[in-house]
This record gives C-alpha cells, sequence and structure tokens, in this order.
C-alpha cells in the first residue's frame, strides 16, 4: 500500500510544496450573487506549521523482533515544537516506533533496525551504531503509559538525571529540579514536599513528575507512550493541557489509543496499520477529511 | 464516501443513529416539498383548504427540525464523530436549517397566492410566476435527490440551474416595473407578485446552499462563496 504524506512532494521546504503552490489565502467569492470581489483569508496558523523546521526525519525505516518484521518502510518528517500524534489499532507497530527514537530495543534479544532516523540540525542517525544509546537519551526523553516514579523524593527524581550528568552544584540542581517541576505544572503542587516520597503523589502528580524527569535533562524531543491510559478524566485534560504548553520547549511525539486525545493535543497525525504508515498529515485534515479510505475506517470506527 | 459507506461501524446502534438522522432529513425534506407544491399550486388555482393545510405542514416541519438538531446534539455529544461522520451531523444541522427557512417561504408564497386568489387575474394567469415556482420546485426536488444518493454531480446541476433564477427574477421584476408605471391600479398586485418571485428566489438559494454542503460532505471541500466554474475544477481535480 502506498503511504499517503501529504506535503512530502519534491521541491518543497521541509516538505511541503513550494510557496508558489500554496494557496495564497485570496479567493474570489460572489457577492450576493452579483458580482466579484476578493476576500484575504486569514491563514497564520496554517503558515506557522508549513514554517516549523524539520527536527527528525525517518529515513525508510524497518524494524525486525528476529524473523518478524514489525516496522516496515516509514519515512516522515517529524516537525520541531510540533506534536505529532501516532495512531493505529494494536499491533500496529506505533509503539515499536516510538521506541525506536530513543533506542528502547537496544536490549531485545534479536531486534535489527534498518533504515535511519536523522536528528536535525546535526545529522546525528538516532539509531546508528556508532552513536552511544545514553546520549539518545539524554536528548530523547521518554514518558510511559504508567507512572514509574523512582522510589526516592520527589526531588532526587527529578535531579537524578543531571547528577548523572554531573551537575554537582546544589544551587544549580535546585534551580534545574524547580524549573522542571514548574515546566510540568507541578511545582505548586509539591514544592512543600520535595523531600517526601514520590510514591506518596497521586497517580496524574506521578505521572507529571516522569514528565519533569525527563524534562530535567532539557531533551530535544520528549516521547509519550500512551501517557493518560492509567489516569482519570481530570488528571488526563491536565497531563493534555501540558503537552500542548511543552510544545513551546520541545518537540513532542505521543502514542495514543485515545483519538480524541490524539485530535485535541496534536498538530500533525500519523495513521499506522501493520507496520506500515498508512498516512500522515495535518491533525485537522485527517480528522476532518482524511485521503486514505483505511484511516478514515479506524478514526470513524469502523471496520474496513 | 458513498450511501453504503453509512453503515459498517463496530457499533450498530451507531449505524442505526446516523441512518435514522438522514431518513428524518429525507422526511422533512419531502414534507418542504409537499408544502412548497401546495403553494405554487395556489398561484394558478385558488384553494381556500390550501392555506390551512400549509400552516399545519409548517408547524410539522418545525417540530422536526427540532428533533433532529436534538439528535445531533445527542451524537455530537456521545460519539464525538469523525471525518465523514463529522460532516454528515455538520451537513444535516446546516441543511436542515435551508430547509426550515424554505418553509418558511412556502408559507409566505402560501399566504400570498390566497389574497392573490380573491382578486381578478391578469390575462396570463401569472404564468410567469408559476414558471418559476417549477424551476424551484424542480431545484428542491433534485437537492433532496442528490441527498439520498449523495449524487455531487445532480448537486451541481442544481447550484447551476440557481443562476437561471436569478435572471428570471430579474426579468419579472423590471416586467412588473413597466406594469406599475403602465397602469398605477396594477400596483398592488405586481407588489404581490413581487413579493412571491422574491421568495421563490430565496428557495432557490437555500437549495443551492444544501446543495454546496452536500459537496463538502462527499468530498470534505467547502464550495460556498466559490464561482462555480472553480467548483467544477476542483472537483474534477480531486476526482482525476
Amino acid at each position: 500500500m502506498e503511504t499517503v504524506v501529504k506535503g512530502m512532494a519534491s521541491g518543497g521546504v521541509g516538505g511541503f510544496p513550494p510557496a508558489s503552490d500554496i494557496d495564497t489565502g485570496v479567493i474570489p467569492i460572489r457577492a450576493s450573487g452579483r458580482g466579484m470581489l476578493q476576500v484575504a483569508v486569514d491563514e497564520t496558523r496554517r503558515s506557522a506549521l508549513v514554517n516549523a523546521p524539520v527536527k527528525a526525519r525517518v529515513e525508510a525505516l524497518s524494524f525486525h523482533y528476529g524473523p518478524t518484521r514489525a516496522l516496515d518502510d516509514l519515512n516522515l518528517e517529524i516537525r520541531e515544537k510540533q506534536v505529532t500524534a501516532l495512531i493505529g489499532p494494536s499491533g500496529c507497530g506505533k509503539s515499536t516506533f516510538l521506541r525506536c527514537f530513543n533506542r528502547m530495543h537496544d536490549l531485545t534479544a534479536g531486534a535489527r533496525y534498518e533504515g535511519r532516523i536523522m536528528l536535525l540540525p546535526e545529522q546525528m542517525n538516532l539509531i546508528g551504531a556508532d552513536i552511544d544509546p545514553i546520549e539518545v537519551r539524554m536528548r530523547i526523553g521518554m514518558v510511559f503509559q504508567k507512572p514509574n516514579p523512582f522510589p526516592k523524593s520527589v526531588y532526587e527524581n527529578v535531579a537524578y538525571g543531571l547528577r548523572i550528568r554531573g551537575v554537582r552544584s546544589q544551587l544549580r540542581l535546585r534551580e534545574e529540579v524547580e524549573r522542571a517541576l514548574r515546566g510540568a505544572a507541578l511545582w505548586d503542587e509539591v514544592k512543600d514536599r520535595l523531600a517526601g516520597s514520590a510514591l506518596s503523589l497521586s497517580g496524574g502528580q506521578q505521572q507529571r513528575l516522569c514528565i519533569a524527569r525527563a524534562l530535567a535533562t532539557s531533551p530535544e524531543i520528549l516521547l509519550f507512550d500512551e501517557p493518560t491510559s492509567a489516569l482519570d478524566p481530570i488528571a488526563t485534560a491536565r497531563i493534555e493541557e501540558l503537552i500542548a504548553a511543552l510544545r513551546e520547549q520541545v518537540t513532542v511525539l505521543i502514542v495514543t489509543h485515545n483519538m480524541q486525545q490524539a485530535a485535541r493535543v496534536s498538530d500533525y497525525t500519523a495513521f499506522m496499520y501493520l507496520g506500515r504508515l498508512i498516512e500522515f498529515d495535518e491533525t485537522s485534515t485527517i480528522f476532518t477529511n482524511p485521503a486514505r479510505k483505511a484511516t478514515e475506517d479506524y478514526i470513524t470506527g469502523r471496520y474496513g | 464516501m458513498s450511501t453504503e459507506g453509512l453503515g459498517h461501524h463496530i457499533s450498530s446502534r451507531y449505524n442505526e443513529d446516523l441512518e435514522r438522522l438522514r431518513s428524518s432529513v429525507l422526511e422533512m425534506g419531502g414534507m418542504v416539498e409537499r408544502q412548497l407544491t401546495q403553494a405554487i399550486r395556489g398561484i394558478t388555482e385558488p384553494d381556500a383548504s390550501m392555506i390551512v393545510e400549509v400552516a399545519q405542514e409548517e408547524l410539522r416541519i418545525n417540530q422536526l427540525e427540532r428533533s433532529i438538531d436534538e439528535d445531533c446534539s445527542r451524537i455530537l455529544a456521545t460519539r464525538a464523530p469523525t471525518a465523514s461522520d463529522l460532516r454528515l451531523i455538520i451537513t444535516i444541522l446546516k441543511t436542515i436549517t435551508d430547509l426550515e427557512r424554505i418553509g418558511d417561504e412556502g408559507e409566505k408564497v402560501a399566504a400570498i397566492a390566497a389574497r392573490l386568489g380573491m382578486r381578478e387575474r391578469p390575462t396570463n394567469r401569472y404564468r410567469e410566476l408559476r414558471n418559476l415556482g417549477e424551476v424551484v420546485s424542480e431545484m428542491l426536488h433534485d437537492t433532496l435527490d442528490a441527498f439520498a444518493r449523495l449524487d455531487t454531480e445532480l448537486a451541481l446541476a442544481v447550484v447551476r440551474r440557481d443562476r437561471v433564477v436569478d435572471e428570471e427574477y430579474e426579468a419579472i421584476h423590471r416586467q412588473s416595473i413597466t406594469f406599475m408605471m403602465e397602469d398605477p391600479r396594477s400596483i398592488r398586485r405586481a407588489l404581490d407578485v413581487m413579493w412571491v418571485v422574491r421568495s421563490l428566489e430565496r428557495i432557490g438559494d437555500h437549495a443551492k446552499n444544501v446543495c454546496e454542503y452536500l459537496i463538502y460532505l462527499v468530498h470534505g471541500k467547502d464550495v460556498r462563496h466559490t464561482r462555480i466554474e472553480e467548483i467544477e475544477k476542483e472537483l474534477h481535480a480531486s476526482k482525476g
């Protein structure tokens, strides 16, 4: 099946059509049926999307678990400081794909990568054999389905990654921990109990603590693997708010089974099926007028 | 999308909900069409009971509009429809507004027809009104047909025909002015004729609106306020 990746046409900046092909925003309309007039359409939001530089470029990525091919020739571009959602039925490979970004498969016996995931601008191949996975994980943070704080204090959870990085100054650590906790919208709730155990926090708070822990090392990309599937609707709404705010500072990739969540939080959506990328486009297009029938069937809850 | 595509949800209750909604819209369209036909017939064949029947139909149309509105809100709240399902709900919400307004205009035509019927009729027995009425009725009929079959070619044909209505409207307008200048005693009648023509022209516009929503439903393209040539170009480009 051929993938529909809107805007991957040749010649365009960052995969979008050349500027001359983009709708200028001026369309003729008929005024009360008796003549022509020109109106300018607000295209600001669109141009913001078009102008976002590429943060990671996935090129011909395939992945095998032993003899099983889990990902088959994926090609797409992840845009900087935008939220990209990966959706698709169970077993479609979306989590496998997400985990490639920070080398989570390295220890799986028989796992084999093909192709490249280039981190831009320096063109570092994240899955290259010569690249240290620890280095990759410093730059690409991850938040899992179930909150998994360390059995340590709130403060130590966030400071942990910084200490590994060799930060020794207490002042610097305190500043960075506060910054990360504020970034994860958790500071006000935990500032008086930083020494308390992380495990005494609520599930939603624990998940935000995990986000703070990931943010502490100032990653360039944050990966979310079903971050709210273990949370109640209110904690879910908080995390979604947070993801929207994180866009200011970091590129986000999120796997979710909740399609409405993908529709709410993401700028771009990739639909995957049986290890392949079926369609990739702006989220608003995917959820109102997808190009492929398989996408349509999945998001509208039809069987194909 | 096609009519068969409406089913096949994993949830059969969702299928039923959408199907019921679609048939309610067609039922409402049928009522509006019947009412309009009666009103137009009233212009040339005075009928005392006509105005009462039209008014009763109008009440039923309004009730149906409200119940369809409610169903749409419920589906939006409970199913969070996406893609073609979302476009269907939006199309229906907009379509019933236009249908209801066609009903309002039909009622106006009926009221004036009843008044015209009580006065002496001109020698041509309002032939121009009847002609325009037939064109507009046919537009409405084809619109509902296009809706039932999701036939965008037919919808485009209706959009095209709206120009004929606009031209006819202008012609009758000029003619009425001539009558009024020639014989001031005809002013009252000429004004009534103008009101009817105005309503018929509005009905044509509403039918055209519904056809434009339909193109959005099927192709996902918003073609409102676009010239017909451009609509055609875009639709054919998307097919090719």
